[in-house]
């Protein structure tokens, strides 16, 4: 394999290009060409969770156009790499075309750790980050894709990285996509446990692999004023 | 209780999520239980292999469902149980007031009964001027408080040891005490009396067993077997859904049930009811009535993602499982199911109207889902109901106007998202606009739909779709 395909997905394009730069710079390091497709703008999970299947179809649709099988398809977000791989079938079942182009896809998708890790049989990407991290499990990376285990082993290869345990680790921050804002006082109180927990783990930096999460912590621990920053998995592993 | 649509929700929400002391309580029992249910796993090797086999078993009881509904029928019948099959929870409730009235009751003793809070029995009982107590020790304490209980299994988990001890000085004159077991005897006490004075005892029913016509009754305080034996009448009231094949199944059930809602291996009682007594008998009611009921439960049969919503065997497990649940209890759902159960069958019982707003009101975080002894698919089932609350015509939602303006923002992303080019360039004005007024790299407050995102946390400034090459980092 020396071509894949990272998707940025929506988040990853306007709110956090680093994270997708340094997913870029991992996998152009292990010897990957990189190829971004620009045709593909959403994987449609947000339409999806809110019940407009119909507008999320329709993003499926562009999706599957952009994205052929034949090449692995990284995506550095937990809950987009569930959205297509296991939710794709869901939301496609009454449309045989694209669910038969779905299901061709859908072996190629990978989340971007689970890629290092269970494709690449890589652990050690030569990382070093002199700091102490956190990492809070996506829900969906999860309890969707079971991904338990590759970030963890990433993680604990980076040179000088001391590893803190996230107290509730595995209890959700609160994003929710639409939730958050649908119900912003219930979305609040789960952001400021997951804050307070982030904040007794003792690290310097909460590190996650979806935008979601991210986007949430990272708001949350900055209106609190915390030291604590937020960063994607692929920052810490593109650190040298 | 009923709920009533998105707005007491919203105010009913804030106001808990608010309330620290109360999610303190949650995460605390929430912790003790799975704790619990650690050590109870880990002990009985079989648990995984069991869930599979209660599980096969549901599938096969709802697949069956009317066939078995009339075998249990003619099983009750044949040993003089009067069965009624009640549509909707005002046919339930004017069956049972009627049987209480003809009866000359005055008094019912209660055992614990999610599906009696379900149709409103209580209400309606002290309203034909009927008593009503709650004898299972959580439900006494929250009908003392005259509140409806916020959890279901454990039905005063909202309230400290302290909050217990007060209201008893408060309500029962005793002398203040927080200490666990000297509240119980005071409950205890009062309650034999009550008791002995009752002239019907109402339960629910946790199984029915189609091959043999037997009720099967589980809980912890031996309250649900004197209401079941000792008042003349008893009445039990079951779902439609609480039906299984043959009396072997149950070993796969019991196995499972209690562990997974307290970590127990077993409950201290579990009672197979037959029936009135027979004329050589010495104890037991000299009537016995079942309610079947159906209430909406026909509408989700027949609905082929909602029907797996009837393999609940209400555990509880999800509700502690819930980081939603947690922060909000069980009150806020104003539905007899709060929870995740609660959201995926509350529509369906209550009307969209009134409940279609609880699917929406989660992270679909799916921990319920990982701890359900019969591994319900309840993301996909909240899914499926935010669909239909949306386009799948299954009623409308009267949405507060801030969630409804944030939904129209979703459709309109969702529709723009088709065209990546337009919604680069969107994404740049946005960007442009906003970075002056970030700070080390968040923005305090937002415009439109975003306004909700801003209240309570701060929203990372724009890159204007640098991330879509993969090259820029902001
Ligand atoms: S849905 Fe599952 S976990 Fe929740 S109450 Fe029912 S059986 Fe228990």
């Amino acid at each position: 394999m020396r071509e894949v395909t990272l998707f940025s997905t929506c988040l990853g394009e306007e709110l956090f290009p680093g994270a997708v730069a340094a997913a870029r710079i991992v996998l152009q390091r292990l010897g990957l060409e990189v190829k971004m497709r620009r045709d593909a703008f959403c994987c449609g999970q947000a339409a999806f969770n809110e019940g407009m299947r119909r507008d999320a179809a329709e993003l499926a649709a562009r999706f599957l156009d952009t994205h052929q099988p034949g090449t692995a398809l990284v995506v550095p977000s937990g809950s987009c790499a569930s959205m297509i791989r296991i939710f794709y079938p869901d939301l496609l079942a009454d449309q045989p075309a694209l669910l038969k182009k779905a299901r061709a896809l859908i072996p190629w998708v990978h989340e971007f750790s689970e890629f290092l890790v269970d494709v690449l049989g890589v652990t050690d990407v030569g990382a070093s980050f002199p700091h102490s991290v956190t990492y809070h499990p996506s829900c969906h990376l999860l309890r969707e894709l079971h991904v338990i285990d590759a970030p963890r082993k990433l993680l604990a290869q980076v040179r000088g990285l001391r590893l803190c345990e996230l107290p509730r680790g595995t209890e959700c921050c609160g994003f929710g996509g639409l939730f958050s804002v649908k119900f912003p006082d219930i979305s609040a109180a789960m952001l400021a446990d997951k804050c307070k927990c982030i904040e007794q783990s003792g690290a310097e930096f909460v590190v996650a692999n979806d935008g979601g999460c991210l986007m949430q912590m990272g708001g949350g621990l900055h209106r609190a004023h915390s030291r604590v920053k937020t960063l994607h998995l692929a920052e810490i592993l593109a650190s040298r | 209780m009923e709920p009533s649509g998105p707005d007491a929700f919203y105010a009913a929400a804030a106001r808990a999520a608010a309330d620290r002391e109360l999610n303190r309580k949650l995460e605390n029992a929430s912790t003790r239980h799975f704790e619990h249910l650690a050590v109870a796993v880990s002990e009985f090797a079989p648990y995984q292999s069991e869930r599979d086999a209660a599980r096969r078993i549901k599938e096969e009881s709802i697949e069956r469902l009317d066939e078995l509904l009339a075998e249990l029928k003619q099983r009750l019948e044949a040993r003089g149980v009067k069965v009624f099959f009640a549509e909707d929870a005002a046919a339930a409730r004017d069956y049972i007031v009627r049987v209480a009235r003809q009866a000359g009751v005055r008094r019912v003793v209660k055992g614990k009964s999610m599906t009696t809070e379900e149709i409103g029995l209580n209400p309606a009982l002290e309203q034909a001027g009927i008593e009503a107590v709650e004898t299972d020790l959580g439900e006494y304490i929250v009908q003392l408080r005259r509140e409806p209980p916020s959890h279901i299994i454990t039905p005063a988990i909202h309230l400290s040891k302290e909050d217990i001890g007060e209201l008893f000085a408060e309500k029962l004159g005793t002398a203040y005490t927080s200490d666990p077991p000297a509240l119980t005897a005071v409950a205890r006490e009062r309650l034999r009396e009550v008791f002995l004075s009752a002239g019907m005892g109402i339960t629910g029913v946790n199984f029915a067993v189609a091959e043999t016509g037997t009720l099967v009754v589980v809980e912890n305080e031996g309250n649900g077997r004197f209401c079941t034996t000792s008042p003349d009448i008893h009445v039990a009231v079951m779902g439609i859904e609480k039906v299984i094949p043959r009396f072997e199944d149950l070993s796969h059930f019991l196995e499972i049930l209690a562990r997974t809602a307290t970590g127990q291996r077993l409950t201290a009682y579990t009672s197979f009811l037959s029936g009135p007594r027979a004329a050589d008998d010495r104890d037991g009611p000299r009537e016995t009535h079942l309610v079947v009921l159906d209430n909406g439960r026909t509408r989700m049969l027949a609905d082929p993602v909602l029907r797996e919503a009837l393999y609940c065997l209400r555990c509880g497990a999800c509700l502690n499982a819930c980081p939603v649940y947690r922060h909000i209890g069980g009150h806020a759902y104003k539905s007899a199911y709060p929870g995740p159960i609660g959201s995926i069958v509350s529509p369906s019982l209550f009307g969209a109207g009134a409940a279609g707003h609880l699917p929406f009101a989660s992270t679909l975080c799916g921990a319920c889902k990982e701890v359900c002894p019969v591994k319900i698919d309840i993301p996909r089932i909240l899914l499926h109901l935010r669909w239909k609350m949306t386009e799948g015509g299954g009623g409308q939602v009267a949405w507060p106007q801030a969630p409804a303006r944030v939904r129209a923002a979703a459709g309109w992303f969702a529709r723009a998202a088709r065209y990546p080019s337009m919604m680069r360039a969107a994404g740049r004005i946005g960007a442009f606009l906003l970075k002056p007024f970030g700070h080390d790299g968040y923005l305090r407050r937002m415009p439109g739909p975003f306004a909700a995102w801003t209240r309570v946390r701060d929203f990372p400034v724009p890159s204007g779709g640098n991330g879509a090459s993969g090259r820029e980092t902001k």
